[in-house]
């Protein structure tokens, strides 16, 4: 049975394994940003930079085998759940060789190996779906733990609330995590939920454990979801986590968009000066368990590795138009 | 004569039908975001304020049932959708629900509703961002489903359909929005249910919807380099079906093509093809041809989409067909250059 990360502790070598998880899925996501303008991705891009500390806490606190769905913003929890970045990336590029042999884009990923069941950009559809992963896990008797990703509007939909009664119900072995990052596309949360109603709470409201924590904290993302999942994991039913947190590009794309009007650049201000990257880096540097030198061979690997990633993406053949029909049925 | 864009004119639909009736209330996710939901809905929020012109929840299956019971009290609600597959989360708000309530209550109430629904295509919109379901729709008896082509019947179908005592179901297709359109200023309606003959011709019909009417309008002038006289329907009303225009022209010509943005099984092109069968075989000189999407969902690397969306060349392929002309290779090439991903050459991406 593989080691399982409830047990560790933090600093000791948690706090560097955070660090570099969310600097790995910010240089991905910059060099997709970055690329972007040369209309060779193309397929909308729905980016994570600044809330990367939630993927890194929650793919830190599974073990290989649990597994995870998400929804249109999804880069980030791929790759934390140990998803190939090559295949991701050539998913983007629209290749043979991604991770839907180029059916889906950014928005539409799988790592199966990686217990990485699939995203969609339906908002909310593959609750109900992670849901039904965890009934069959309980039927079974297998003690993995499903992840949902969602963000906060998926909280609208009727069916995330169809999902979490039948979850609390059975007390399945599934967690709801919430990304809650104030916006959906243009739109406020003003504009969407009643003036201090936390997310959470109505969560809580179907009868299940319900907590939120700042999600550009990673170690309380962390600490938070290795007792959700030591909860479920135990048979002691499902948990939603509400980790509060801030998008620093547009919803979908490359650019900055603070100048169209829906939010300040103030309040974006606010939110960069919590950079999740650097928090982790100054409570590291305070603690005296930083290791520089680490992180600097850490970031030029990793550098190294996305060029790999995005040189063989581009020279990746596009599938052929006559497997236009493959796989329709099973 | 004024000409604005698609975009434009179903702005200034909503501007004309919100300034006439106070009842008139828009609803949708982003529908007073910063970019105007693609450039339709701009500055309305500021002209008529935040209670007649509002966003709401990511609850499209919710929301839909609450603008029925808005209707039922004296609101004419419109409900945008930036995807019809978003909409298709509330199928019960309005097949079960909307369709069959002044029916079923034996005439009690009305449900003067509009759903509007955006249909993507291009820039990696895959499987889950580009569906044409129009078919689904126009399967229920209670509703009335348009798919406007033009500028023009796109602001005059949406008054019509905003102006109507029942549910419309009112489909837009992505590509449409930057069409430009002779337009005219103020109040006016386009009838639901006609269709229109957006070319004449002689020798065979054309019957197309949505954006097909494009292709197809090109398919005609690239047919008449051969000498084929093509005769263009554009259907604009789903339900009603305006069988009678789609009889006459084949009584004339014979010969049928249907090009429709969707797949072909159970869709609208099998409808038209039953129009014409059951209306006017005799006047059949070849089986009818239907240019549809292939039986797949929409793959979203562009190189699949390319092999994917019809063409006109696959509509003048499917014209020598029932002529009996040889087939030409050069037909449905794709030129040198051409973004087959992309509405229009100024675009970037992403949606
Ligand atoms: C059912 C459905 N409705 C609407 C959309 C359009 N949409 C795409 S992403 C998005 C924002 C969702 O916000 P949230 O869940 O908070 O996630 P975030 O983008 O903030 O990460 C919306 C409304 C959709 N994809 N699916
Ligand atoms: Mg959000």
């Amino acid at each position: 049975m593989t080691a399982s990360p409830e047990t560790s502790t933090f600093p000791s070598q948690i706090g560097q394994r955070l660090l570099e998880s969310m600097v790995r899925i910010r240089l991905v996501e910059e060099a997709i940003a970055t690329g972007y303008a040369e209309q060779q991705m193309r397929c909308p891009v729905h980016l994570s930079i600044g809330q990367e500390g939630v993927a890194a806490g929650v793919g830190a606190a599974l073990r290989p085998d649990d597994q995870v769905m998400s929804g249109h913003r999804s880069h980030a929890h791929y790759l934390a759940k140990g998803g190939d970045l090559n295949a991701m990336i050539a998913e983007i590029y629209g290749k043979e060789t991604g991770c839907c042999r180029g059916r889906g884009g950014s928005m539409h990923l799988v790592d199966l190996k990686a217990g990485f069941v699939g995203a969609v950009p339906i908002v909310g559809s593959t609750i109900p779906i992670a849901v039904g992963l965890s009934f069959a896990d309980k039927q079974l008797k297998r003690d993995r733990v499903t992840v949902a990703f969602l963000g906060e509007a998926a909280t609208e939909e009727g069916v995330f609330h169809e999902s979490v009664n039948f979850a609390a119900l059975h007390q399945l072995p599934v967690i709801f995590l919430c990304e809650n990052n104030l916006y959906s596309v243009y739109s406020p949360l003003s504009v969407r939920q009643p003036a201090g109603q936390a997310v959470y709470k109505t969560a809580a409201g179907h009868g299940i454990r319900a907590e939120q924590a700042d999600g550009n904290d990673a170690v309380a993302v962390y600490s938070l979801m290795c007792d959700a999942v030591r909860q479920a994991r135990s048979g002691s039913g499902p948990v939603f986590l509400e980790f509060m947190t801030y998008r620093w590009r547009e919803h979908c794309g490359p650019a900055f968009d603070n100048h169209i009007g829906y939010r300040t650049e103030a309040e974006y201000l606010t939110w960069r000066e919590r950079d999740p990257v650097e928090a982790l880096e100054r409570r590291l540097r305070a603690e005296g368990c930083f290791d520089e030198a680490a992180l600097v061979d850490f970031k030029r690997r990793t550098s190294a590795e996305i060029n790999g990633a995005f040189s063989a993406a581009k020279q990746a053949p596009f599938p052929d138009a006559a497997g236009l029909m493959d796989h329709l049925y099973a | 004569m004024r000409e604005i864009s698609y975009a434009e004119a179903i702005r200034e639909g909503f501007s004309v039908a919100l300034e006439r009736d106070p009842r008139v209330v828009l609803l949708g996710l982003g529908v007073p975001d910063p970019k105007g939901f693609f450039g339709t809905t701009t500055g309305l929020q500021q002209r008529f304020g935040a209670e007649r012109v509002m966003d709401m929840p990511c609850s499209e299956n919710g929301m839909s049932g609450v603008v029925l019971g808005a209707a039922i009290n004296g609101l004419r609600p419109v409900l945008n959708h930036q995807r019809l597959d978003f909409a298709i989360l509330s199928m019960d708000p309005i097949c079960t629900q909307a369709a069959k309530w002044h029916y079923m209550f034996g005439g009690a109430m009305k449900m003067p509703v509009v759903f509007r629904m955006i249909i993507g295509r291009g820039w990696g919109q895959g499987p889950q961002h580009s569906q044409c379901l129009q078919s689904w729709f126009a399967h229920i008896p209670g509703l009335k489903v348009v798919m406007p082509t033009t500028p023009h019947d796109a602001k005059g179908l949406l008054i019509a359909a905003i102006e109507d005592d029942n549910p419309v179901v009112f489909l837009e297709h992505r590509w449409l929005h930057h069409a430009k359109g002779h337009v005219p200023e103020g109040h006016y309606t386009v009838p639901i249910g006609p269709a229109r003959v957006a070319k004449p011709g002689r020798d065979v019909t054309l019957v197309a919807l949505s954006y097909m009417v494009a292709e197809a309008l090109e398919a005609a002038k690239n047919l008449a380099k051969l000498g084929v006289d093509a005769e263009v329907i554009d259907l604009r009303s789903l339900r009603p079906l305006d069988s009678t225009l789609i009889l006459e022209s084949v009584r004339k010509t014979g010969r049928l093509v249907v090009a429709d943005t969707g797949w072909a099984l159970a869709g609208m092109s099998a409808e038209v093809l039953a129009v014409a069968s059951e209306g006017a075989f005799g006047s059949l000189k070849a089986a009818p041809r239907r240019v549809c999407f292939p039986d797949c969902p929409t793959p979203t690397s562009p190189s699949l989409a390319a092999a994917y969306y019809p063409r006109s060349g696959d509509i003048v392929a499917a014209v020598r067909e029932t002529l009996g002309l040889p087939a030409d290779e050069a037909d449905t090439a794709i030129p040198a250059g051409v973004e087959l991903d992309k509405p229009n050459p100024a675009f970037t991406g992403p949606f």
